[in-house]
């Protein structure tokens, strides 16, 4: 919309423009100055004058625009200020404090131009400075807040770090006649991830070990991932058989999250037997919907142990179990593993399958130029690939690698 | 690690002919240098790099352990003398990065033919018991300290290097205003602190090679006392002052401080 302008206001305007453009400059709502090239002052306005506290003379042709800062200022000035300047011919919005007459500070917002002349040298240099304290405070304040909120992080962190710790064994037991090693990967500081393995003694000499995966991730699925775990560890005391132990676990978590928010898992189940008669060791692996192990031999050949038809646990009230069972002889390992590793995302030309995952087909054929190995040394290349997939690894990774060490008499260890 | 990657390494000039390499002090990047830049060229093969933190140097390179002394600066030059393998090189060190200059040619003498030391200070913090003066007091420089701690300076505002660390898409820094001198205010936190606390009297004495020192007329950041200190410390070295006011002669200057630089480099063999 357009306001005509008429007689009596074009009076009162003319009033108005009895503000001089003298009276402008000083007494603007922020200071002026204009410095020679060197620095020396050449004109202040009467604003500056009293944020300051100084009298003109003792300026003018006496001081420097940098002799008006504080020390950190001042170096702050000939470091990055003037330099700016001098390249750009203007700098603009650079916070700065001004130290008063009477030794007070005062933060400033100070931007900057270079004035040449017709031919383009440069003659003087203009400079506005804004009151900024209330600027300030408010900066304070959001670093004060910053802080605050990077001291919780740092704490949350910490309370994920032992968390995780304390849902995965201190350490795995030594298990006579086997080399086994394990490793956990966190993929997130963040949150806590919902993997888990174990490793313990059964009677009689036998051994239970397990490996999973609850869904979900943070606090919630780290409940179930401790209910998962000392559900297992219970089961296979009662009844050892794989299946029956994944069962079992399937009623708990079924009967414990039933409704609303539903729970579940996927989990490999082991029973280890020593073979007294033919060496080495038996081993039964029942399956709820978990990825295949991986069964690489003495000879170097790879294995997917593939258990069909195993149904997740905890989803539904009864649940199909699937197993396996195989000898392991000396200088197999089996390698068990969770699916961040395989649903690691991969960015390499060429080596992208699966839809940019790893995948399962590279993961065997990184076992085949693995095998044959040791439980130790299939963790060392497995947490090389994790280091070399970095980021691409957004889910937290497990993995659990038993092996029957040769006899001493066949010479070295690959 | 990729060093010309890492410290952002320029070669120009006239190529076969006396090396020179022109390291920036604290507070900008290798365009400290642009000046200067169309008269070296000339004569010489003229290399220019960014410290790692400032311009565009590889910020993923930092950390706190390397760069927490200026040893990580020096083994940094080096480097970049090893990788470019251009032969030894005449230095130019800014401010801080004369220091460099001087730790580095006390380690590795046969890289360096000369060193040309622009305004240098090898201690900012007066020292009172040995009657020397850096310019500074221990206070002055706690305040500088703390205001950059506070992030009280400069960056809290337009100097927030939004588009720090975005190599991939360099037209952004381009229309910035202030983009000239992009520092990440967490490493220049901890570069101000090696620079103002560091005190390297002591190595001055283990150059051997030709040394220029070249002071400005008037500097609030290193009085004249400091370049008559460093030329008495150094044997064989010489002094000149350049009519120039600031810390930075190779702006306020550049005719005067590109002809020093000049003259100083010796012919090639």
């Amino acid at each position: 919309m357009t306001h005509r302008i008429d007689d009596d206001d074009q009076t009162a305007l003319s009033a108005l423009l009895e503000d001089s453009a003298e009276d402008l400059y000083e007494h603007a709502p922020c200071g002026y100055l204009s410095t020679l090239l060197d620095g020396t002052i050449a004109k202040i306005n009467t604003t500056l004058l009293d944020w300051l506290g100084h009298a003109r003379d003792d300026l003018i042709g006496q001081k420097t625009f940098a002799d008006l800062l504080t020390v950190g200022g001042r170096i702050y000035h000939e470091t990055h200020y003037a330099p700016l300047l001098r390249m750009q011919g203007e700098v603009s919005g650079i916070a700065l404090e001004l130290k008063t007459a009477d030794g007070a500070r005062l933060p400033v917002l100070v931007t900057s131009t270079v004035k040449s002349d017709a031919d383009g040298r440069p003659l003087l240099i203009r400079t506005t400075l804004f009151d900024a304290r209330d600027r300030r405070a408010y900066e304070t304040e959001l670093l004060r807040a910053r802080q605050e909120a990077e001291r919780e992080r740092e704490e949350l962190k910490r309370l994920n770090a032992t968390l995780q710790q304390t849902l995965l064994p201190p350490a795995l037991v030594n298990v006579p006649g086997l080399d086994v090693a394990a490793h956990y990967h966190i993929a997130s500081v963040d949150q806590v991830g919902g993997d888990f393995y174990d490793l313990f003694p059964l009677a009689d000499g036998t051994w239970g070990l397990f490996l999973g995966d609850v869904c979900g991730k943070g606090a919630a699925a780290a409940a179930v991932t401790s209910l998962a775990r000392y559900t297992l560890r219970a089961a296979a005391v009662y009844d050892p058989d794989p299946a029956a132990v994944l069962h079992n676990l399937n009623t708990v978590l079924n009967h414990e999250y039933n409704g609303h928010d539903p729970r579940f898992c996927t989990v490999v189940f082991g029973l280890l037997t020593p073979d007294a008669d033919h060496g080495g060791f038996r081993i039964t692996l029942a399956s709820g919907g978990h990825p295949p192990a991986l069964l690489l031999r003495a000879d170097g050949g790879v294995a997917p142990l593939p258990t069909p038809g195993g149904q997740l646990i905890g989803a539904l009230p009864d649940v199909q179990i699937a197993t396996t069972s195989l000898h392991l002889e000396a200088g197999d390992t089996l390698l068990l593993h969770t699916d961040g590793l395989t649903e690691a995302h991969t960015a390499q030309n060429g080596t992208i399958r699966d839809g940019g995952r790893y995948g399962d087909e590279a993961l065997l054929d990184f076992a085949r130029a693995l095998a044959p190995t040791t439980a130790s040394g299939a963790i060392a290349a497995i947490r090389d690939l994790l280091d070399t997939l970095g980021v691409g690894v957004d889910d937290d990774t497990a993995v659990l690698a038993i092996n029957v060490p040769r006899p001493a008499s066949e010479g070295h260890q690959p | 690690m990729d060093v010309r990657g890492r410290n952002h390494v320029t070669v120009s000039g006239r190529a076969g002919g006396p090396v020179v390499m022109l390291a920036h002090g604290f507070g900008c990047d290798q365009n400290m240098w642009r000046l200067v830049l169309p008269r070296l060229e000339r004569d010489f093969t003229v290399v220019l790099f960014d410290h790692v933190g400032a311009g565009r140097s590889d910020l993923s390179a930092w950390s706190r352990a390397r760069y927490s002394t200026l040893d990580g600066y020096t083994d940094d030059v080096l480097e970049i003398c090893r990788e470019l393998a251009l032969g030894p090189v005449t230095f130019v060190g800014h401010s801080v990065s004369a220091s460099m200059g001087v730790l580095a040619a006390a380690r590795e003498p046969e890289a360096f033919t000369s060193l040309v030391l622009l305004t240098p200070s090898p201690c900012f913090i007066d020292d009172p018991a040995t009657g020397y003066r850096g310019g500074f007091s221990a206070e002055d420089i706690d305040e500088l300290l703390g205001s950059l701690d506070a992030n009280y300076l400069g960056w809290s505002g337009a100097m927030a290097p939004v588009i720090m660390g975005n190599p991939e898409r360099p037209e952004l820094g381009e229309e910035l205003a202030n983009s000239f001198c992009r520092t990440d205010p967490d490493i220049a936190r901890v570069f101000a602190r090696v620079t103002f606390l560091s005190d390297h009297r002591a190595d001055l004495a283990g150059v051997t090679v030709p040394t220029l020192v070249a002071q400005c007329s008037h500097d609030a950041i290193a009085p004249p006392e400091v370049g008559e200190f460093v030329r008495s410390q150094i044997r064989g070295s010489r002094l000149i002052t350049l009519n120039a006011i600031g810390h930075c002669p190779q702006l306020a200057a550049p005719e005067e401080t590109a002809a020093a630089i000049a003259d100083f480099v010796p012919a090639a063999p």
